[in-house]
């Protein structure tokens, strides 16, 4: 398993607040990787340095086997080579449909020109249909996203991350607001997607993470406090300290 | 995959679903703007319609046009531009400079003909000058008019000038990240900035007197006003048509969706690998052009044009009509426009009779405005959909394309568990 994604180093501070604190950390391909960490620990931050959105101080943040700096790519640019997220927050375009909001993410030349000169093809839609699918949305394609249920709403997001067909998912608390038998069916589509790709699941639920059975990484004030298998980092007495305890 | 579900649930694959079956609104759209067209037309070989009221409606097409563009600026790409008037008014000074110089050359030509010596090009030309910039006091063509003697040149003017300067201004704004009300003051500055430097007499635009004369036909003085207003009436309505059809096909398919989708998340549509600010660019650009169009079909209708023209409130007024007309959809654009500058005219023009309160006298030459801000104000937040959304009352238009019903999941069983 050789690293897809490098993180070394990285340090980033708002307004004197030091978020991030000599961050690193390493994902292979394929790999599921939990993140987990109290409030604060800087997991979305960590997010948002890895797709664009925040540039750190220092450190070095290197993609794919040739090692490019992920640092002087903008968002888009980093999407497209083939990073994808998933916000906290179900963000899918609500006034557009189902349908829509799959073709837009499909993985297809992104200029100006080539969409407007777009046509649809057999295989785009056998696609948007096989994803549709997979997260149990096919009857709902002709149906705005805005009147979706709220898990729905989730999985239409994951949806559109497969559509992206990224190497690395970052997928920042899936399971929010979803149901016991949502949950289990995000576990069990994480997994299986985890296992031709690099999966990056931020979540709080502990009951979760032990159901996605996989590597966990504790973050602390900005920093890795721990690495390992659940049963691991839940007996480090540290971890217990900051974040499992009292 | 199991091929049943796909079977029953699945519309059947339709790659070339045309425009029109996509989108039914254009055709009523163009049908009734043709019937329009006839209509006026007929009327007005009848006598029954004037040559005036003729080129009100032309320069209502136009507007109408310009209309539809800011529509797709602002209703569905999201980016509130006070500018685009600026555009419609460089247009019209681009076709503007051509008809002025044309025409004074042929009066000088004419007048100069009976001379006993024949005059020399230079000399024409200087006397062509003075006639257009003795009220400005200068004789001298200033390099803007370097084109100006020519038709195609200056039809080229009409296009490349409101583009370039849509382009710069657009990579320097969205390059920087301006959105929202910031974007909105920044175009505002553009188009304030533009009216106050060809408010200057050494500009080269003939400062406040503007470019006048303009309906005058160079080469046509035979045919009546009567015949050239219903030309350039029929030109507005193709030129309307075809941006209409234009537009209609960008919105409609993939590009429509990610413009949409920047409307409504830009962030997440730059997550998505989508480069927001080319998306943008070209959409501020293209509307920036069919302004610029709209503007040199216009003005010869109107005869004259002046730098008062690109004040900041001419864009705000055009905003006022796509939410007056509804924003988000073409036609409600369109019909925004035309409702209200013919209701302002009408207003304003004192068609409406005063209301007499016995203490005070309501004259709508002055209230005008105030009734517009008033309704401005109601259609916003009683009616954001605004006129257009009067078409989703038609039963069954609203969302043809539904299946599936409105309610709650078969998972979710609100109302057993709200009684245990």
């Amino acid at each position: 398993m050789t690293a897809l994604l490098e993180v070394s180093g990285v340090s980033v501070t708002f307004d004197g607040f030091r978020a991030i604190n000599n961050l690193s950390i390493q994902i292979g391909e394929p790999e599921l990787r939990a993140v987990i960490g109290p409030n604060g620990a800087g997991k979305t931050t960590f997010m948002d340095i890895v797709t664009g959105k925040t540039r750190p101080d220092e450190g070095r943040v290197l993609w794919g086997e040739r090692s490019v700096s992920l640092l002087r790519m903008s968002e888009s640019q980093i999407a497209r080579a083939g990073i994808g997220r998933k916000f906290q927050k179900p963000t899918v375009f609500e006034d557009q449909t189902v349908r829509e909001n799959l073709a837009m993410a499909l993985r297809n030349p992104r200029g100006p020109l080539a969409v407007l000169f777009h046509r649809k093809t057999p295989e785009g839609a056998a696609r948007i249909e096989s994803i549709a699918e997979e997260i149990g949305l096919l009857p709902a394609l002709p149906r705005k996203a805005g009147e979706l249920s709220h898990g729905q709403k989730q999985w239409l997001e994951i949806g559109m991350l497969l559509a992206q067909d990224p190497r690395l998912l970052l997928v920042d608390e899936p399971a929010a607001g979803m149901t016991p038998a949502e949950r289990e069916h995000t576990t069990e589509l994480l997994k299986r997607i985890a296992r031709s790709r690099a999966v990056v699941v931020v979540e709080h639920d502990m009951e979760f993470v032990r159901r996605l059975d996989c590597k966990v990484t504790v973050l602390h004030e900005g920093s890795v406090l721990a690495e390992g298998t659940l049963d691991h980092v839940t007996r480090n007495q540290q971890v217990i300290d900051v974040y499992l305890g009292r | 995959m199991p091929s049943d579900a796909l079977a029953t649930s699945a519309r059947p694959f339709a790659p070339r679903r045309s425009l029109i079956a996509q989108n039914p609104s254009v055709l009523w759209f163009l049908l009734a703007l043709a019937l329009f067209t006839l209509g006026v037309t007929v009327l007005a070989e009848m006598g029954l319609v004037s040559t005036s009221m003729v080129k009100t409606l032309g320069k209502t097409l136009c507007l109408c046009l310009v209309a539809v563009a800011m529509d797709v600026v602002w209703g569905y790409c999201g980016i509130l531009s006070l500018g685009h008037m600026a555009f419609f008014g460089i247009g019209g000074y681009a076709i503007g400079m051509w008809l002025m110089y044309a025409r004074t050359e042929i009066i000088v030509t004419t007048s100069l003909a009976a001379a006993p010596i024949p005059p020399t090009p230079e000399e024409i030309v200087d006397a062509v000058g003075t006639q257009i910039f003795g009220v400005v006091g200068s004789s001298e063509f200033p390099w803007l008019w370097a084109f100006a003697d020519s038709l195609a040149l200056q039809l080229l003017m009409v296009v490349l000038v409101p583009g370039l300067l849509a382009l710069v201004f657009g990579w320097l704004a969205f390059r920087s990240r301006v959105t929202g009300v910031y974007l909105s003051i920044l175009t505002q500055a553009m188009t304030l900035a533009l009216s106050l430097w060809l408010f200057q007499n050494d500009t080269g635009l003939r400062g406040n007197n503007g470019l006048s004369g303009l309906q005058n036909i160079p080469g046509y003085d035979h045919v009546p006003q009567s015949t050239v207003s219903l030309v350039f009436f029929w030109a507005s309505a193709a030129a309307l048509a075809a941006g209409y059809l234009l537009f209609a096909w960008v919105v409609s398919g993939k590009f429509g969706s990610v413009i949409r989708g920047i409307r409504d998340n830009e962030a997440r549509v730059r997550f998505l690998g989508y480069h927001v600010e080319h998306y943008k660019l070209f959409v501020f650009t293209l509307t920036a052009v069919v302004a610029g169009i709209a503007g040199a079909l216009y003005y010869p209708q109107a005869g004259i044009i002046n730098p008062a023209e690109i004040a900041p409130i001419a864009s705000i007024y055009l905003a006022v009509w796509v939410a007056i007309g509804g924003r988000g959809r073409l036609y409600g654009a369109a019909i925004g426009a035309a409702f209200v500058s013919l209701l302002s005219s009408w207003f304003t023009g004192g068609g409406a009779p005063d209301i007499d309160l016995g203490f005070y006298r309501i004259q709508w030459t002055d209230w005008w405005l105030v009734l517009l801000g008033l309704s401005f104000v109601a259609v916003t937040l009683l009616a954001p959909k605004g006129i257009g959304g009067l078409f989703d009352l038609i039963p069954g238009r609203r969302t043809p394309d539904r299946q599936g019903d409105y309610g709650p999941d078969d998972g979710a069983w609100r109302r057993e568990e709200g009684t245990e």
